[in-house]
């Protein structure tokens, strides 16, 4: 096919996958932030209100600041530990040590187990340790971050492992030999070579944590649900809260989504800026 | 194997891409008869709901679709239907809060024929313009559920504190702290856990609290204040009766089966269960809970055990108080819909509380006490908690507490009432701590 047909069929090729992005996200979306401008109880019924809910969330309602900040702190929290263990994980699985597939599949379970059933048995679990204390994780909103912690690692581990080993799979064996050759430790070699070779890798995964643990909704509902007094509260559970907990907040509860969607694209932009000019050429 | 050219098996997709619209742009325009769209609150009777409506199409040929909102999620779901093109025809408002937020879609029924035969008007929901905007279709009513086979028990024991001999002498608030008191100190003798099943304060599970429980300090305040409970005067509160609140919360927590500190972890089910099986005399619920302990596996309790106490509180005259006596749900009909469907629907529920049939589905299979004047003084549920509370009702010399949490600004002031509570419990927060957030936040809700 040369390229004057290409461009001749062009449209009508593009056109089902136009229609399909512009119907399920592209008219929603816009949807969405006209509606964070208007007051409304349904989505067909709504009254013009300028910037009013965009002000209400962060003056009237002191718990989207709150949450805000618990979101920010427990993303950063995730992401280093998140991809520490699941690196280490990774490096010990590519070893070729016996069980490796085993170990692999046992490791990646986890993530195929919904969010919310996720939450109910770590929920189970970590209540019934607490017992020995005579408390539970409503007790105190550190328990519940770092319940919210563990629960997220163990979720996520296994995920990110599989990327980096396909990364850590691909590092060059001739580099590797050379390195081994000329003397290099382990610790110089997971350095120097291993690490940027799988940059990539680090790249995807940073961002799918990052996503990941800032948009969590279901983990955080099941086993915490904001819990004690709403200090555990994250971004997505608030803004639902809002939308369905408060009546004539639902312009409110939209405007906080709106907030939300730029924060989460800009954090993204930053990101995938930061560590993509650290990627190597191979 | 046969080779299709390229091009073909590309406009072939993209073809079936677009045949796929066609088929969903179709079905949503498809046109029939009149159809009610009925929007049902209570899961655990939907099943109930499609046999009926099943039995109304064959009567009259008016077909009724039943959809059932998942528990606790019935703004929700009515929030995302009534923005399609099947939006329920017909749905519920839980009172005059509900009415505010859906006035723009409640049709004015005073002119319904099931509104004409509600035998207590002034329980319907109504509007500042004088329509009625919701009608009731069930009374329910709550207070402390008890197990009389361990009362009785109790007031057999030989050696007790107290001098009653039966559950008729508890007739205020000091009597049953004085008789929770010593029955908590007599629980091995008894083979119970503690009086109270555990004040289930998980997130989600705590209305029985922050709803049921705070109606009666909030009934009392307007009372007092002869608070117009239609007008704004409710928006703002002292929470004057806060004491009493507190009164029988901490006899709750304090004399429970599990430790104060454990609450939020606790579920109504499992309130419920450990009342079934025995390890506690009383709960707080309402006669809904009949099939919660009825299907509990190892039930102990029998029917005719199960008996109703008032929430006493330490208020003065409580002596002459009743049950908590109302409901929190009301029909409305869309007014949106077309004329015809909504005389359809107003048909509907009519036949509902009307013809023989509807009416013997609605006294023996959904057991609900209903509040209208076509149903005989024999046409009542038999299971025990609806007989008591219907002894409550009939018994002249006692006031029922009407449930005024349906003015309750929001399920926010709900939840963080609740979350407050559970802090309480838990020994975290004080109680007069509890008592000026509570007030902050009705306050904050009401006028926001």
């Amino acid at each position: 096919m040369n390229s004057s047909t290409l461009r001749k069929y062009f449209p009508l090729f593009v056109l089902p996958t136009l229609l399909s992005f512009c119907l399920s996200f592209v008219v929603p979306f816009l949807l969405g932030v006209g509606l964070s401008f208007t007051e409304f109880t349904t989505v067909t019924n709504a009254k013009w209100c300028g910037f009013q809910n965009y002000i209400k969330a962060f003056t009237d309602d002191t718990g989207f600041l709150h949450a805000l900040g618990f979101t920010f702190l427990f993303t950063v929290v995730s992401i280093v530990t998140v991809n520490i263990f699941a690196f280490a994980l990774a490096l010990l699985l590519t070893r070729g040590i016996r069980g490796t597939n085993l170990f692999r599949s046992v490791f990646f379970l986890p993530n195929l187990i919904g969010g919310i059933v996720l939450g109910y048995i770590w929920n189970l679990l970590i209540n019934g340790v607490l017992a020995n204390f005579g408390v539970d994780i409503t007790y105190a909103a550190s328990y519940g971050f770092f319940g919210l912690v563990l629960l997220t690692n163990w979720q996520l581990i296994g995920y990110m492992m599989v990327i980096y080993i396909a990364g850590l799979q691909n590092v060059p064996e001739d580099l590797l030999e050379a390195a081994a050759i000329d003397g290099a430790s382990p610790a110089k070699t997971l350095f120097r070579i291993k690490i940027p070779a799988v940059m990539p890798s680090i790249t995807i995964c940073t961002f799918l944590t990052l996503t990941n643990s800032f948009k969590m909704f279901d983990q955080n509902l099941a086993l915490t649900a904001g819990a004690p007094e709403k200090s555990t509260e994250m971004l997505a559970l608030n803004i639902y809260n809002t939308f369905y907990g408060r009546i004539g907040w639902q312009g409110v509860g939209q405007a906080k989504a709106v907030v939300f969607f730029i924060i989460v694209a800009l954090l993204a932009l930053l990101q995938l800026k930061l560590t993509a000019s650290r990627e190597v050429e191979s | 194997m046969i080779k299709f050219p390229k091009r073909t098996v590309s406009v072939l997709l993209a073809a079936a891409l677009l045949l796929g619209y066609a088929a969903v742009l179709s079905s949503c325009n498809r046109t029939e008869g009149i159809t009610i769209r009925y929007l049902n609150f209570k899961p655990e009777i939907a099943d109930k709901y499609k046999a009926l409506a099943a039995e109304y199409e064959k009567e009259t040929g008016v077909r009724v679709l039943v959809d059932t909102a998942a528990n606790n999620a019935y703004e929700q779901t009515l929030a995302a239907k009534m923005s399609t093109s099947e939006a329920p025809t017909l749905f519920q408002i839980n009172g005059p809060k509900g009415y505010a937020a859906w006035a723009d879609y409640c049709a004015d029924l005073s002119d319904t024929e099931l509104y004409r035969h509600l035998s207590d008007k002034n329980l319907a929901v109504t509007g500042a313009d004088g329509g009625v905007y919701g009608i009731p279709y069930v009374v329910e009513g709550y207070g402390i559920l008890y197990n009389k086979a361990i009362t009785d028990a109790y007031f057999s024991l030989s050696e007790r504190n107290t001098s009653f001999t039966s559950m008729d002498d508890i007739k205020n608030f000091s009597d049953l702290s004085a008789l929770v008191t010593d029955m908590t100190a007599k629980k091995s003798a008894l083979g119970i856990d503690g009086v109270f099943a555990a004040t289930s304060l998980k997130s989600g599970e705590d209305w029985r609290w922050q709803t049921h429980l705070a109606n009666l300090p909030i009934y009392y305040e307007f009372r007092d204040r002869g608070v117009d409970l239609s007008s704004d005067a409710t928006k703002t509160i002292e929470f004057s009766h806060a004491e009493n609140f507190k009164n029988i919360f901490d006899l709750y927590i304090n004399n429970s089966t599990v430790d104060r500190r454990t609450l939020g972890t606790k579920t109504v089910v499992d309130s419920m269960a450990e009342f079934a099986l025995g390890k506690c005399v009383m709960v707080q619920n309402g006669n809904w809970a009949w099939s919660q302990i009825a299907d509990v596996a190892g039930n102990k309790v029998t029917a005719d055990n199960i008996k109703y106490l008032p929430i006493y509180t330490g208020v003065s005259g409580e002596e002459m108080q009743g049950l908590c006596i109302g409901t929190e749900n009301f029909y409305a009909i869309n007014k949106k819909a077309s004329a015809e469907e909504q005389k359809a629907a107003a048909d509907f529920i009519w036949w509902l509380y009307s013809s023989e049939y509807g009416k013997q589905y609605i006294t023996e299979e959904l057991g609900f006490i209903a509040p209208f004047d076509t149903f005989t003084e024999d046409e009542v549920p038999s299971d025990p908690l609806a007989k008591e509370v219907l002894r409550y009702m009939q018994n002249e010399s006692l006031t029922s507490v009407p449930w005024n949490f349906t003015v309750f600004p929001s399920q926010k002031f709900k939840d963080d009432f609740g979350a407050s509570l559970l802090r309480y419990a838990q020994g975290s927060k004080d109680w007069a701590a509890v008592k000026s957030d509570m007030i902050a936040s009705w306050n904050r809700e009401s006028t926001s």
